[in-house]
């Protein structure tokens, strides 16, 4: 796609984002401003699976803490809820960057192995605390109002704060993945050895990707801390690790748009499944993510990348003297 | 003392069922280099599969061994249709087909049987065994019991018969073992099977202690993943000793250790996996794997 294009699309979207509150309010109004927060952190989980290839199936871990951070700033030290989202993006960089460093040493099955029990641990391990984190009962928080006397409501408010962090960090992660250090990660995934051998600081590199994931998947953490107005340990469990993995799969693995097909996708349709049972909507999730490995590997974002190649290909080769494939020869000459 | 040694006996009990499961994952990693995540729905699966047997007025042996069946043909099944069609995908790839079926075979069992817990009984007598001062339960030693028949049932399985030979072969050199005839697809699913068997044999034991639930097996899974990465993925022989060590640190760390108790349970498994992988990836028996890139 070409450059005008993409920014054609991207100024589209974000306008298209801007106008939702003219025509939902309320719940559905939270549920858009959920979405945002879900590819946020899916934009975090893509950089690190779908772009470095490596593996996380304890996102949520990660999650959790940027949803604590921010949740006990608030209560227990009146920070203003804003500036809690950079300190939680700090804090899970950090930790993010120090669980890298041991999981240079695993590859592949073993790392997938290490953050799944990860996200089976943290509920624990929240309960554990209870001092700081008001164990099972989790601390419940007040919705911040809309700054500086602006008229909108608390919830319309929050989606455009969401919204903003937003677009800023989707900015950030393609102006991160098109750059050098982009290239090195990808290098890294598609061939470590060979990317070594370029000059590439493979254990660095790795690591500070870790972090970068980390940190984008803890402000979504902090977000959805201050939108929901609460935390508890047990909505964060090995199911919110699944329910991020799911989000790539079906947005699409190194895709930044892929994302936000994910968070359409794990935000709406367990809504609409749980009319049929409460047990639905995991069961769809399971087929749902069976299903994509089967037919669309690259999730939606792919087959959308695929069809419009196609429709370019057919199109070039349609116009007068422009099909490439059966003349190679005058393809090559000029 | 005496508290030590029942500690040490209970520890050996549960140890028992983690290191069916790790054998379980240990087989089909051997056979595939897949750790297979929905080893432990799978047994909770075929637990609830035997609970609704047992509430149908089946006696408990016979609803045991039509269990260990039904589990068996599901195992090969899930292989043939599921696994099969991902089989030369990337690693990432079928580790999200087998979460898939976890969270499947979770919802389901919540959607049929509800979320309640259900009580599960023993087979064993109520009365516990007392020998000299101490005092063990009837369950425990019914439970290592039956770990370790199946423990040898299994040996002799892969030891004396043919077939054992041929899934051997099967999974050591694929190649060299379908020149030789040996139906490599089918050997796989067979594995799976029998792996499917062992997760079972897991969840009708530690279903009496636990009560059933469709989340009864996430934290055993944790701690088979901990006994199979401490015995190393590559060595059944492993898996049953750090399934054992498992069990018995679980239960000391426990007893002796105030302030993890019972709640940090799931972080110590944490920690274990994490230790071992960095201090020894390959575990206690494994080999480590030298490849030429």
């Amino acid at each position: 796609m070409s450059r005008g294009l993409r920014l054609a699309l991207f100024v589209g979207a974000v306008g298209a984002a801007v106008v939702v509150p003219a025509f939902v309010s309320g719940f559905r109004l939270f549920q858009f401003t959920q979405v945002y927060i879900y590819a946020i952190a899916l934009m975090g989980l893509n950089l690190l699976t779908g772009y470095n290839g490596q593996f996380s199936l304890g996102h949520g871990a990660f999650y959790a803490i940027g949803a604590y951070t921010s949740a006990i700033m608030m209560d227990r030290w009146n920070v203003p809820y804003g500036w809690t989202i950079p300190v939680a993006g700090v804090l899970c960089l950090v930790v993010g960057f120090l669980f890298g460093r041991p999981a240079l040493r695993l590859e592949g099955l073993y790392l997938a192995l290490a953050t799944f029990s990860l996200a089976l641990a943290v509920p624990q391990i929240l309960k554990y605390f209870e001092h700081w984190t008001g164990g099972s009962q989790g601390i419940v928080l007040t919705k911040p109002k809309a700054p500086w006397g602006v008229p909108l409501t608390e919830d319309q408010w929050l989606y455009y704060l969401t919204l903003a962090v937003t677009v800023a960090m989707f900015v950030a992660a393609a102006n991160l993945i098109r750059g050098r250090v982009g290239r090195a990660i990808v290098a890294i995934r598609d061939n470590h050895l060979a990317a070594e051998v370029m000059g590439v600081d493979t254990a660095l590199v790795k690591s500070v990707t870790f972090g970068v994931s980390a940190a984008y998947t803890g402000v979504a953490g902090a977000l959805s801390a201050i939108v929901i107005a609460f935390v508890a340990p047990d909505s964060f469990n090995v199911f919110l690790s699944v329910t991020l993995l799911i989000g790539i799969v079906i947005g699409g693995f190194a895709s930044i748009w892929g994302n936000i097909f994910g968070a359409l996708f794990i935000q709406f349709v367990p809504n609409w499944a749980q009319d049929i049972s409460k047990a639905a909507p995991w069961a769809i999730f399971g087929i749902f993510l069976i299903g994509f490995m089967y037919a669309m590997p690259y999730g939606i974002a792919g087959a959308i990348r695929r069809l419009w190649i196609r429709w370019v290909v057919s199109r070039v080769s349609r116009a007068p003297g422009g099909d490439v494939r059966s003349s190679p020869a005058k393809a090559s000459t000029t | 003392m005496d508290v030590f040694l029942q500690q040490v006996l209970s520890g050996l009990a549960t140890g028992g069922i983690y290191a069916s499961l790790a054998l379980a994952l240990v087989m089909i990693y051997q056979a595939t280099d897949v750790v297979n995540f929905a080893q432990g729905e799978m047994a909770m699966f075929a637990t609830y599969l035997a609970w609704s047997m047992l509430n149908a007025g089946m006696s408990y042996w016979l609803t045991f061994v039509a269990t260990l069946a039904i589990a068996f043909v599901a195992g090969v099944a899930i292989q043939r249709i599921i696994i099969r069609p991902v089989e030369t995908a990337p690693i990432l790839t079928i580790v999200i087909v087998t979460l898939g079926l976890l969270v499947i075979l979770n919802s389901v069992a919540g959607w049929i049987w509800t979320y309640l817990q259900k009580p599960f009984p023993s087979p064993f007598p109520r009365e516990p065994i007392r020998i000299g001062g101490i005092v063990f339960g009837a369950h425990d030693v019914g439970e290592i019991a039956v770990t370790l028949v199946m423990l040898a049932l299994l040996f002799a399985f892969f030891r004396f018969t043919p077939l054992g030979l041929a899934m051997r072969a099967a999974a050591q050199n694929p190649v060299s073992s379908r020149l030789a005839g040996i139906r490599v697809g089918w050997m796989l699913a067979l594995g799976w099977g029998l792996a499917a068997v062992f997760g079972a044999v897991a969840g009708l034991m530690v279903a009496p202690v636990l009560t059933l639930d469709p989340n009864m097996m996430g934290g055993i899974q944790i701690y088979a993943f901990a006994a199979a990465t401490l015995g190393g993925f590559g060595s059944p022989v492993g898996a049953v000793v750090g399934g054992f060590i498992v069990g018995i640190t679980e239960n000391l760390v426990g007893t002796y250790v105030s302030f993890i108790g019972t709640e940090l349970k799931l972080t110590v498994a944490l920690a274990m996996i994490i230790v071992v992988l960095l201090v020894r990836p390959a575990g206690l028996f494994g080999r480590t794997v030298v490849r030429r890139v």
